[in-house]
């Protein structure tokens, strides 16, 4: 039945038993040192936090900053498919990796700034679509009217649906003849559309996905923002004979910032690293919308070249690292972090 | 006529015309997000020699359940679900504990290096998920851990450790101090406190964590791709993409799938949805 059978379920509840049965051990007799070590032998007074990360801690510096340091070594070594067991390492690998990136076709053809530049054109329309339809929504459903909850909760079906499936439904629907976006732009006397093919269409299929995808999280976090408003400050305004947009630009708008401001920032992040929609709405795989994480994939796991993908991460990653520096330049986005 | 017009004339000053036109927008808006939705279900009741069709009625006219029938019984469709489950659910586990532990530490001691690690824990939200794949499939592959259960629990536990450590800090903060030293006073142990007094209270927040750690690996297709390629280790993201990837004939096991997985999770996450969006302020409001 469901190709579930009593031997699967026996192994598989083994192996995670096994596997917790360890990680207890592990984890016992690293707080018992950590109790030895600094708390009987030193008399630590932060002896009780240190054992409280330690798990934590040790987890991440097994599977974060080892796997990045891993990925350091790689980009110096030309590690493929053909040399997965003994590749070679060292400063001219690095240096072929590195220049290949920006002189040679990342893929098949795609180059890196086109990429690159599409990776901003995208995380550009995808953080202006969220924000103003999700904004425009918000708008809405934040007045007293009759059937707002049902309208709420309808709108937030996107976010509710498993990404993986969304996409994988938004995929099959845009094939050429079955798919119904075709079937109505028919109906109603329009040429369809070969989304799946045309390279202009189909970044503007992943993009269209996405936008139905983003836009209620972003309704959501917005909503929650205008409610925390003070409705004093708009009795005020209108005191004051201010219009609508008025309203609007000078007492909603500030007065969202500080929920706006890290819902953009994490949108636009969360969007420059997006793999699931421009990875499977693209099926017959064009080169032509693939943006950076994509590629990367692509280059890592089709193509088989590690040591040249390794480097390639790490440019991605310093250019994430360039926003988020320049962010926290400007907005001080990090004192939260110190306050308590 | 007079009902019509008392529905329309609720609120404010506005006109019978914006009204409408509010109302027409919203109808518009909930019909965008939910037909797509609409169309699995209808799609999944279609009988196989229907599928490719260009009937848009939600619910066809000679509806089956065939589909469902052969999902379980030509698919191991029930296999996914489970290899799915038992992975989520010791993810979770592990990741709520460890994250639970830490974040107490981060809320109430002002320790050494707590200020550089709050630091890393957001600055490990900014790095691209595909980045981190090629090390991890290498390092799997020589630990041998390709293929198994064991090794995607471990790596989906820790990569949400730092969201859940920022979500439950947050928490935590809210939490008065004065409990804590009253019970201490009472000769209770730091421990004992955070055990009795600390955890019973943050009950809400964990569960929060605890569903954003399950959420992460249920719905994760990407670490799940390069780790499993077994036949009996799929989960039933990379199980859903097989059958889209085979004939088009299958799209109607798809959609049944699709469905069977949407209503569970959907159900969950309608339930939980207000404090889902409360954990999510919670953080940056009170961090």
């Amino acid at each position: 039945m469901g190709g579930l059978t009593g031997k699967i379920i026996a192994q598989s509840l083994g192996q995670v038993g096994s596997t917790l049965a360890f990680l207890i051990l592990v984890i016992a007799v690293v707080e018992v040192l950590l109790y030895l070590i600094l708390g009987k032998a030193l008399k630590y007074r932060y002896t009780l936090p240190y054992m409280l990360i330690a798990p934590a801690a040790i987890g991440l510096a097994l599977l974060v900053i080892y796997p990045i340091g891993y990925e350091v070594r790689l980009a110096f070594s030309n590690m493929s498919l053909r040399s997965f067991k003994n590749p070679e390492f060292g400063l001219d690998q690095a240096w072929r990796n590195f220049r290949m990136i920006f002189t040679q076709p990342v893929l098949k053809q795609a180059m890196f700034f086109p990429l690159f530049l599409r990776t901003i054109l995208w995380t550009v329309i995808q953080v202006t679509s969220h924000v103003v339809f999700g904004m425009c929504l918000a708008l809405l459903l934040h007045r007293p009217m009759k059937l707002r909850g049902l309208y709420q909760a309808l709108i937030i079906v996107p976010w509710a649906i498993p990404q993986v499936i969304a996409v994988l439904t938004w995929r099959n629907e845009f094939h050429f003849e079955y798919g119904f976006i075709n079937i109505m732009l028919t109906r109603i006397g329009l040429n369809a559309v070969s989304w799946k093919t045309n390279p202009f269409w189909n970044f503007a299929a992943v993009n269209l996905t996405n936008i139905w995808l983003g836009v209620p999280f972003m309704m959501v976090i917005i909503l929650g923002g205008l409610q925390s408003i003070s409705k004093s400050y708009y009795e005020a305004a209108e005191i004051d004979g201010a219009s609508g947009w008025k309203r609007f630009r000078s007492v909603t708008l500030p007065l969202l910032q500080p929920v706006l401001t890290p819902a953009i920032i994490l949108g636009t992040i969360w969007t420059f690293n997006l793999f699931n929609v421009p990875f499977l709405i693209n099926q017959y795989e064009l080169e032509t919308s693939d943006i950076l994480v994509t590629a990367l994939f692509r280059a890592a796991f089709e193509y088989n070249r590690y040591g040249f993908a390794a480097a390639f991460a790490l440019v991605i990653f310093a250019i994430l690292f360039v926003f988020s520096v320049v962010y926290i330049k400007l907005t001080g986005g990090l004192k939260g972090v110190y306050e308590r | 006529m007079k009902g019509i017009k008392r529905f329309f004339y609720r609120s404010r000053g506005d006109s019978p015309f914006k009204r409408v036109l509010i109302h027409l927008v919203l109808i518009i808006a909930c019909a965008i997000a939910i037909y797509p939705a609409l169309r699995i279900l209808s799609v999944s009741l279609r009988p196989g020699n229907r599928l490719l069709s260009t009937d848009l009625s939600i619910i066809p006219k000679d509806a089956t359940f065939e589909n469902f029938r052969r999902l379980f019984t030509e698919k191991d469709f029930l296999l996914w679900v489970w290899n799915s489950l038992i992975i989520t659910i010791t993810t979770a586990t592990i990741g709520v504990i460890i994250a639970s532990a830490s974040a107490y530490a981060f809320s109430r001691w002002k320790f050494p290096g707590r200020n550089a690690g709050m630091v890393f824990l957001l600055s490990t939200q900014m790095i691209p998920a595909a980045m981190m794949m090629v090390p991890i499939y290498i390092i799997a592959a020589k630990l041998q851990l390709i293929n198994t259960y064991r090794g995607l629990a471990l790596a989906y536990s820790v990569t949400s450790v730092p969201f859940s450590v920022w979500i439950l800090k947050g928490y935590y903060d809210t939490i008065p101090r004065e409990l804590e030293e009253a019970a201490m006073i009472d000769g209770m142990s730091q421990m004992g406190t955070f055990y009795r007094i600390i955890l019973p209270l943050a009950a809400p927040a964990l569960a929060i964590a605890f569903l954003f750690n399950f959420m992460n690996a249920w719905n994760d297709y990407m670490l799940a791709r390069i780790m499993l390629q077994k036949r009996e280790m799929l989960t039933w993201t990379l199980g859903l993409f097989r059958l889209q990837d085979q004939f088009q004939t299958e799209w109607g096991m798809y959609a049944a799938a699709s469905l069977l997985i949407i209503l569970p999770v959907g159900g969950l996450f309608f339930y939980s949805s207000k404090w889902l969006v409360s954990g999510l302020t919670l953080g940056s409001v009170k961090g």
